[in-house]
């Protein structure tokens, strides 16, 4: 057994014995904990992970907590457990609406939007005669297990731990799986990710919705913990609490939110019930020590507590890659034109990037697109890709306008890509960057993932990954941080990434800047064999050798018009392409 | 309601609109030019009005002691940090400006308060010493982690936040305070008194709002400023230092929250935790204009104030859910007019 599980075993031990073993007044600590875990684990996810972040978790606890006590209180004859779930659909609302106005535009709304959704339904609470007012709803319910009545602090424990280690659990499954990747790469990773069909504001929406949902379950129990809510602990400053716990905890990993509300609460206790002792007199000092502390802690390690504390733990071995039925591939045609591109044309400001540019791609050639710095090839790349929007004229591919598609959508009609400047995620391994390649051949969403239900769709697409990974070469390297690769390698896990995908179109943007000879042939080998199986490859480059031996057609660009087109020893001898190369002799 | 009612409510309106536009400002601003979510700029308006106030008293305020105490935690950190880089001849200086002119600056003011000067002599005290707080609070708080993340900043942000409140329960005790108005006079337009306070609050702000565009228009370093506010890396390799960079937008900080607390003392009694909701307000002001244009938060930030003014009105208990509320539309319409979303930080 290793050493993580014994200390998993440990921990599950220790919550079970508990609150048996320890004093009340220790066990309502560790009911707080758990709660507030559970709203913590919501942000891990949210803000630590995705880089979105929620002022707003307190809210939605508040909206949970409400919700059943006013109607265990008016119509009792509702089970709390089917309060629950209005509870749930009321936060899924309010959370969709909220996440469709803000996620979908660049910037710092969500936090904003939050800060001002958190204070309005504060005073909304407060002011509300149904709700109670500032001295909230008294005499909620207790709940009622199978019929065992959940009477005190030590059966709620059970409960509550029991939904926070499950929260964790689903939380953790997420995080390692299709959408997982997904969401990982939201952070710095947002083109890139859409580049491969991830429709980023959808799956924003999705996890801020699932990070409300944690806080109203986290609601419900306090509620009905409690038998009472008034506003106050739903206010903005809960909520920037919420997020305290989960960064100082570490909110890189759902291990900090557990650490972070466990650090947070204890501290709080700690000085409320010593600093008075200590100082003599009473005052608001504690909230003055808390804040100087927090500052030194971040001062001193800015990732939160969970990274220094899993240090202590030996690294868990990457799991070896089981065989499997390979994924599904896409029909790839056999002849005519893929990609038509007429009369294109970007204009940014007065510059006129790419001037009304025509060229088609058949089936199955390599075509090189090339020209002297400046020249617009990157443009054109981007036009193609959807990365940037035509000012004019169209690009049809399969017979289909691209003309007004996100890139995500492109992505899906068989396009893959790779970028000048290389875009992985530099704290994934180049296993779990390969796969997200293969993002649009898995159909694997949230719950299913969260829930465990993934996993033969799991390991095809690990298998892929893993394939693509050995086909290009970088074996050895399956299971390395992408971070520790050299900038040359990194370029090649970005093919091996856009193979995963299973595309019908390859657009490679300078793939053998920065390799040494022999990769460079390696890599040309690579490519034509990849032709020879009917794939069709448009390449961006400025190694004239590289080009020259590998491309079955050229197109060579200056200023952002076409210069000449044809077969690569013509365009060799062609004396306007010579003369924009290498100047008017 | 009568006409006579709707322009009083308009009056206040623009008045606390004018104090929010000057927050906003200060929030703009530093977020651009540090990537710092400035939640402490409330307790800055705090801190004004209640210094002001201690002063009128003839008590020495507890900003001084705050002030002492910033500048030798400061101080010991840039001894500290010459002696890791075994880097001394800047010590001199450094120590100059973050030990021993905060350290005169507080001394001056302990020394003057029993005097009870003059009003405006007691504004200028105000001012310097609030001011003086902002550079230090970058040095101690925010810059050993300048390279951080904008989540850690932010979450340092309200570490200080909270550390502030506290500070200001312990040095200005759980009463609120008013100061006296600037003036009594009073105007009539028509049927409408127009107060001399108001006139002053709106004069001043505007006069304050011009000097910051001749800063940033026409010093070096104003245009140091907006240099790292547009590009950071750029800024550094043209020789801008980011701490310079960041006391002194947290000097500026401080000083729009210091004037925004004057202005606003004699408007209303603010007590030690009343900072935080006024610059959210300003933050609401912010917003609504984008977070990125001046003239547009501050037209945002009028709008707030004659929204509260009018929600006050007619439903004073919900005058904060609606100010708040009116984010939510405007972030609609944002949401519905923008279709590209690019990439963040």
């Amino acid at each position: 057994m290793s050493a993580r599980a014994v200390a998993l075993l440990v921990l599950v031990a220790a919550l079970l014995i508990a609150p048996v073993a320890a004093p009340p007044f220790w066990v309502t600590l560790l009911n707080y904990i758990g709660l507030y875990s559970i709203v913590s684990l919501g942000l891990v996810l949210l803000t630590g992970v995705a880089g979105q972040t929620s002022f707003g978790q307190a809210a939605f606890v508040g909206l949970g907590a409400y919700t059943t006590a006013y109607l265990s209180l008016n119509y009792p004859a509702i089970s709390p457990w089917l309060n629950l779930f209005i509870g749930v659909a009321l936060t899924s609302v309010v959370a969709l609406f909220l996440g469709f106005i803000t996620l979908r535009m660049k910037g710092h709304y969500l936090p904003l939007a939050t800060i001002a959704w958190g204070i309005s339904l504060f005073y909304t609470f407060g002011n509300l005669e149904i709700l109670g007012g500032h001295t909230g709803l008294a005499g909620i319910p207790s709940l009622s297990f199978f019929g065992i009545e959940l009477r005190n602090e030590r059966h709620f424990y059970y409960l509550i731990w029991t939904i926070a280690m499950a929260s964790l659990w689903a939380t953790r499954n997420l995080l390692d799986s299709r959408p997982g990747r997904a969401v990982r790469a939201l952070k710095g990773g947002l083109e890139m990710a859409e580049a491969f069909g991830v429709d980023a504001g959808r799956l924003k929406i999705v996890i801020f919705v699932y990070a409300a949902l944690l806080a109203c379950i986290s609601g419900w129990l306090y509620a009905h913990l409690q038998r009472f809510v008034n506003p106050t602990p739903f206010g903005i400053n809960q909520g920037i609490e919420y997020l305290f716990m989960a960064v100082v905890g570490g909110a890189g990993s759902v291990w900090g939110a557990v650490v972070g509300a466990t650090l947070i609460t204890l501290l709080k206790q700690l000085l409320q019930d010593y600093l008075p002792v200590l100082l003599g007199r009473d005052g608001n000092f504690e909230v003055v020590v808390f804040g100087i502390l927090m500052i030194l802690l971040l001062q001193r390690t800015r990732d939160g507590v969970w990274p220094w504390l899993a240090r202590l733990f030996p690294q868990q071995r990457p799991r070896p890659i089981a065989k499997s039925t390979p994924l599904p591939r896409r029909s790839r045609g056999v002849a005519g034109r893929l990609l038509v591109v007429e009369g294109a044309r970007k204009q940014f400001g007065g510059l006129v990037a790419v001037n009304n540019l025509s060229f088609a791609l058949s089936r199955g050639e390599i075509l090189g697109l090339i020209g002297p710095n400046g020249a617009g090839k990157s443009t054109m790349f981007n036009l193609i890709s959807g990365a940037l929007p035509l000012s004019a004229g169209t690009i049809e591919f399969e017979g289909r306008s691209t003309a007004g598609r996100q890139p995500f959508e492109i992505a899906r009609l068989g396009i893959c890509r790779t970028f000048q400047h290389v875009k992985l995620i530099p704290t994934m391994s180049v296993l779990d960057n390969v796969a997200l390649g293969a993002y649009l051949r898995g159909s694997s969403g949230v719950a299913r993932a969260a829930l465990r239900l993934d996993r033969r769709e799991e390991a095809m697409t690990l298998a892929e990954a893993a394939a693509q990974i050995e086909r290009v070469g970088l074996r050895e390297h399956l299971h390395s941080a992408l971070g520790s690769l050299a900038l040359g390698k990194q370029r090649i896990v970005e093919i091996a990434r856009a193979l995963a995908g299973d595309p019908c179109l390859l657009l490679l943007d300078e793939p053998a800047a920065g390799l040494r000879y022999l990769e460079k042939q390696e890599l040309a080998a690579l490519l034509r064999s990849l032709r020879n199986e009917g794939m069709t490859i448009l390449l961006v480059e400025h190694d004239m050798d590289f080009v020259m031996g590998l491309t079955d057609r050229l197109v060579v660009m200056d200023f952002g018009q076409m210069l000449a087109q044809g077969l690569p020893g013509e365009i060799q001898k062609n004396p306007v392409v010579l003369e924009a190369y290498l100047g008017g002799v | 309601m009568t006409f006579s009612i709707a322009a009083l409510l308009a009056q206040d309106g623009v008045t606390n609109g004018a104090i929010y536009a000057l927050l906003a400002l200060a929030l703009v601003l530093v977020f651009t030019v540090t990537r710092v979510i400035f939640i402490p700029s409330g307790e800055f308006v705090t801190y004004g009005t209640l210094t002001l106030a201690a002063l009128q008293l003839g008590k020495p305020p507890g900003t001084v002691g705050l002030l002492a105490g910033l500048a030798l935690v400061a101080g010991a950190m840039e001894c500290y940090a010459a002696a890791r880089r075994r880097d001394w001849w800047r010590l001199p200086r450094r120590l100059a400006l973050y030990l021993i002119l905060p350290l005169l600056i507080a001394f001056g003011v302990y020394a003057a308060a029993p005097l009870s000067l003059p009003l405006p002599l007691q504004i200028v005290l105000t001012l310097i010493i609030v001011t003086a707080l902002g550079p230090l609070l970058y040095r101690v708080a925010y810059q050993p982690l300048a390279e951080a993340s904008v989540l850690v900043l932010l979450i340092v942000s309200v570490a200080a936040h909270f550390a502030m409140l506290g500070l200001g329960l312990w040095f200005f005790g759980a009463e609120g305070s008013r100061t006296p108005p600037f003036t009594d006079a009073t105007f009539h337009v028509g049927d409408i008194t127009v107060s001399g306070q108001s006139i002053l609050v709106l004069l001043s702000s505007l006069i304050l709002i011009g000097a910051l565009y001749l800063f940033f228009g026409r010093t070096l370093y104003g245009k140091a400023l907006r240099a790292t506010a547009l590009n950071r890396v750029g800024a550094r390799l043209v020789g801008i230092s980011p701490s310079l960079a960041g006391s002194l937008t947290f000097m500026l900080a401080a000083l729009l929250g210091a004037f925004s607390g004057v202005l606003i003392g004699p408007i209303t009694t603010v007590y030690y935790d009343s900072g935080f909701l006024i610059s959210l307000k300003g933050f609401v002001g912010a917003i609504i204009g984008g977070l990125s244009s001046y003239p547009l938060a501050a037209a945002g930030s009028l709008l707030v104030g004659l929204l509260e003014s009018f929600s006050s009105f007619w439903a004073s208990a919900f005058k904060e859910v609606i100010v708040f509320t009116l984010i939510i539309p405007v972030l609609l319409w944002r949401s519905l007019t923008t279709h590209h979303h690019e990439e963040e930080e």
